[in-house]
């Protein structure tokens, strides 16, 4: 194996913009599944099944079927219903999703573990449901599942090259993309390797400031 | 107690002086359980009433059914002649503002400060200004003994502390009856004597009306005008403390009594 550092140099302005794109998923991809996470589990606490039922098929069809799918559908099918967007903003979209119906099970342990005890002095204190929820509940049950989205963030950082099968060129596909042309696989592969860890050990970094942060 | 001698509260609307608390021929039962059955009792305003008895005699399922916690499934509640039970979620909300209750647990909102704990409630649910409701919960704090800990949280104080500050938050709501729930039950012993130390001094400068179950018996022989014995869902004796404490009628009050003392 012969080691170019030329090579690596030649596919850095390629790498650059692949890890632009990667980032853009990885940070919108999770706060979308951040927040269509929380939506998903009080929509499940609606004490009606007109509400849950069709909440709960939803979310479990798309947690049970591929990725790849999801990305192939929204980019293929919705064009043909007059949807038409970019093919990052698909993806973004797509993984968000995906990972909402994980994320949704994250908030709903820690939605259960607040002890009964904390409904039962908001219930004391005449608070209404709405700042029960802000105030006291969703506080306590964010900060217990920090650790958990974590994980989930990592998870998707893993599932970015996945949107190269929608023609988003993420780190990945400017590697793919400089090695076919360029015949060099090594230089570029191992770049953007080395940049998926270096991501995921900065972004379990991040999480653990946060969950110190949120810590009381 | 013979329950055709109550008057019908539906043709006596107007009776609230004196009486704050009516329960008639309440049941609950929880699966098989029947743990109040057909209970009747009633408690004026600004008294204090002890509730004794064995566990599971159904004691703290009398406070939670008050503070609506817990839905009885036969009889009817009346508090300040408002009925809960059936009552429209409004109805509900307007009884709970004047009741507060304090947990075995404490429950205090472990992510907010001391303070906050204390203001939350007034600001949101009465609609007192912040200003207010922070010179308020200072006063109640400097009573509780704890007005240095304002900006602590609850996990930095010990047991005793914990529950003063609850029994602050519940104070903070200006409630007329005030529930307490075994609420030295969960404490370190050294800790006990401060909190019902606190209790006694509530109950001498206040005109708050007191529900109290506890298994602490010389705290309730000094703070309660009344003193009720519980046995598998009913009141079997009840009366002034001096009577019950000293010379009970019934058999099974003096054995539960010189069990616990």
């Amino acid at each position: 194996m012969n080691w170019d550092w030329s090579a690596v140099s030649d596919f850095m302005p390629d790498f650059w913009e692949g890890l632009l794109v990667t980032l853009q998923i990885l940070l919108f991809g999770s706060l979308i599944s951040f927040a269509l996470g929380l939506v998903w589990a009080l929509l499940m606490r609606v004490p009606s099944r007109w509400v849950t039922w069709p909440v709960g098929a939803v979310t479990e069809f798309v947690r049970n079927t591929p990725l790849l799918v999801q990305l192939f559908f929204l980019f293929y099918v919705l064009p043909e219903w007059g949807l038409t967007f970019s093919a990052l903003t698909t993806g973004v979209v797509a993984i968000g999703l995906h990972y909402s119906t994980y994320t949704m099970q994250v908030y709903r342990a820690g939605i259960e573990a607040v002890p009964v005890g904390q409904w039962e002095a908001a219930t004391a204190l005449n608070l209404p449901l709405r700042k029960t929820w802000t105030a006291v509940i969703l506080p306590q049950a964010v900060r217990r599942v920090v650790p958990a989205l974590g994980n989930y963030v990592i998870a998707m950082l893993k599932d970015t090259p996945m949107l190269m099968a929608i023609t988003v060129l993420e780190m990945l596909g400017h590697a793919r993309l400089f090695s076919q042309e360029h015949f060099q696989f090594t230089e570029p592969l191992t770049v953007i390797g080395v940049a998926f860890i270096v991501i995921s050990y900065l972004a379990s970094l991040a999480l653990r400031a946060l969950e110190r942060r949120l810590a009381h | 107690m013979p329950t055709d001698t109550l008057p019908n509260p539906e043709k006596n609307p107007a009776k609230s002086t004196g009486e704050l608390i009516r329960l008639e021929q309440v049941t609950k039962r929880f699966g098989q359980n029947t743990v109040l059955d057909h209970l009747d009792f009633s408690v004026d305003a600004g008294k204090h009433v002890t509730l004794i008895g064995p566990s599971g005699s159904g004691k703290t399922t009398i406070l939670r059914l008050l503070m609506t916690l817990l839905k009885p499934d036969e009889g009817t509640i009346t508090v300040d002649g408002q009925k809960l039970f059936p009552a429209s979620d409004k109805e509900v909300r307007e009884v709970r503002k004047k009741i507060g209750m304090v947990f075995q647990q404490f429950n205090l909102f472990p992510n907010m400060t001391v303070l906050r704990n204390l203001t939350e409630a007034p600001v949101t649910v009465l609609g007192m200004s912040k200003d207010e409701a922070v010179e308020r919960a200072k006063g109640l704090l400097d009573m509780v003994g704890l007005a240095d800990r304002c900006d602590a949280h609850p996990a930095q104080l010990s047991g005793g502390q914990q529950q003063r500050v609850a029994i602050a938050r519940a104070l903070a709501m200006q409630p007329k009856v005030l529930l307490l729930d075994e609420v030295t039950s969960a404490l370190d012993p050294e800790l006990v004597a401060g909190v019902l130390d606190l209790l006694r001094d509530i109950a001498r400068s206040t005109d708050i009306t007191m529900l109290c179950v506890t298994h602490e018996m010389n705290f309730a022989r000094d703070i309660s005008d009344q003193v009720l014995m519980f046995d598998s869902g009913r009141v079997i004796e009840s009366g002034p403390p001096e009577k019950i404490f000293s010379d009970p009628e019934l058999d099974r009050t003096r054995e539960f009594l010189s069990a616990v003392l």
